[in-house]
């Protein structure tokens, strides 16, 4: 049996690791709501861009002048993973859950046997992912002294993918991150960037008049899009890393808190234990007389 | 008529408009209750929005506005209350516009002229040096 003053030394320990995690669990949620209100301030953009492309891209979709965004390359051999994850640890499955989606469909595009490319947004997902893909790294974006994620990191992520797909570096572009549902659920997405694929655009869109013209529009908007959709899942991204870490945060202080009972248990059971031995002895020595 | 002005970051102004103003792509456009129905793409440029609170102005880069009989969105890329917009802020844009416009391949080169000249204007338009 571990000894009175060990015990009290592990349970100062776990006291303070409890006020750690309290205190990380405090300061994720100060920052979850910041990055919800950030989400949400971006939707009504998101929402009326996909709806006007929406439209025009269904009208578009089948012809052959359809950008090459939209319409795809023709091939669909090189596939380019987006792989989206936090900067720091310490929430949970977070950036596992992510890594885990994207390897498993790298797998299953080279099963088929096309050829897969990663660029990872995310110090964490860098790491998980080089070790099982690490021939497959084409690049990394790094976020990690970007304080609050704006529209202009996303533009430069999606600048460097059109880039790529302009020189013909990939056929199709996927996006992995995490959908932010609340704080207990965030679920791991994917989504095809490039080609672009909408849902079907109100019919209302038949009846615009469009300045320029419409593949002028398209051409000019399909290429925003991508920016668009970037910025939309950093944001879903940057909320659901904050949920799962105080989630993740609030299960460690719960549990450091059952720690401390038990350890206090275990100490007050040793010390009545190490009491009632003394007064043995000392009744022992007065009969002995 | 209802106006929206939205930004990627955030809705920069949800008013109530008898008037607007819009840089588009292939001219200024003005928009008023009961317009047919358009979509354009806006060039960079000044908005003016006229309503019965007064007159409101922004600076817009790119982006798009969609016109409908009762409201106006406009989605800019970019987009500011023109107090908000100072000379360090016109210059970063202008500089930013100039690089790409050096670098970029032949087929663009007049598109991306085109937004450093309209830059330029649009810093004309508000007293800033270009």
């Amino acid at each position: 049996m571990p000894n009175l003053k060990d015990l009290k030394n592990r349970i100062a320990s776990v006291k303070s690791t409890r006020k750690i995690t309290k205190a990380m669990q405090m300061v994720a949620a100060a920052k979850l709501r910041r990055a919800q209100e950030s989400a949400e301030a971006a939707r009504p953009y998101t929402e009326r861009f996909n709806a006007v492309l929406g439209g025009l891209a269904s009208a578009f979709g089948g012809s052959d002048s359809a950008p090459k965004l939209l319409s795809g390359t023709g091939k669909d051999d090189v596939h380019l993973l987006l792989v989206m994850t936090a900067e720091r640890g310490l929430c949970g499955g977070f950036n596992s859950n992510i890594a885990k989606l994207a390897r498993q469909h790298a797998a299953d595009l080279i099963a088929k046997g096309k050829t897969v490319k990663v660029i990872t947004v995310g110090k964490k997902g860098r790491d998980a992912i080089r070790r099982d893909l690490g021939d497959m790294f084409v690049g990394h974006v790094d976020l990690s002294e970007v304080k609050r994620v704006g529209y202009e990191n996303a533009r430069e992520i999606a600048q460097d993918l059109l880039h790529r797909f302009d020189i013909g570096e990939f056929d199709v572009a996927t996006l992995f991150f995490a959908r932010f549902e609340n704080v207990v659920a965030q679920h791991p997405t994917a989504l095809q960037i490039i080609p672009a694929k909408f849902e079907d655009g109100d019919e209302a869109s038949a009846l615009y008049d469009y300045e320029p013209s419409e593949e002028a529009i398209l051409a000019d908007l399909l290429p925003r899009s991508v920016a668009t959709q970037i910025f939309a899942a950093l944001l879903e991204n940057a909320a659901s890393e904050q949920g799962a870490r105080m989630s993740a945060m609030d299960n460690a202080t719960r549990n450091a808190g059952e720690m401390i009972d038990q350890l206090t248990i275990q100490y007050n059971r040793s010390r009545q234990a190490v009491i009632t031995n003394e007064l043995i002895e000392i009744i022992s020595g007065a009969e002995a007389l | 008529m209802q106006f929206d002005l939205v930004s990627p970051e955030r809705r920069l102004s949800s008013v109530e408009a008898t008037e607007v103003q819009i840089p588009g792509a292939d001219g200024d456009m003005t928009a008023m209750a009961e317009h047919a129905p358009t979509i354009t793409t806006l060039r960079p440029g000044v908005l003016k929005v006229i309503g019965p609170n007064g007159t409101d102005e922004y600076v817009v880069t790119g982006g798009f506005a969609e016109i409908s009989g009762a409201s106006t969105t406009v989605l800019a890329e970019q987009a500011w209350h023109k107090s908000d917009v100072s000379q360090t802020v016109l210059d970063g844009l202008l500089d930013a516009a100039k690089e790409a416009a050096a670098n970029a391949p032949a087929d663009q080169v007049d598109t991306l002229a085109k937004q450093v000249a309209d830059l330029a204007a649009v810093g004309a338009e508000l007293g800033l040096s270009a």
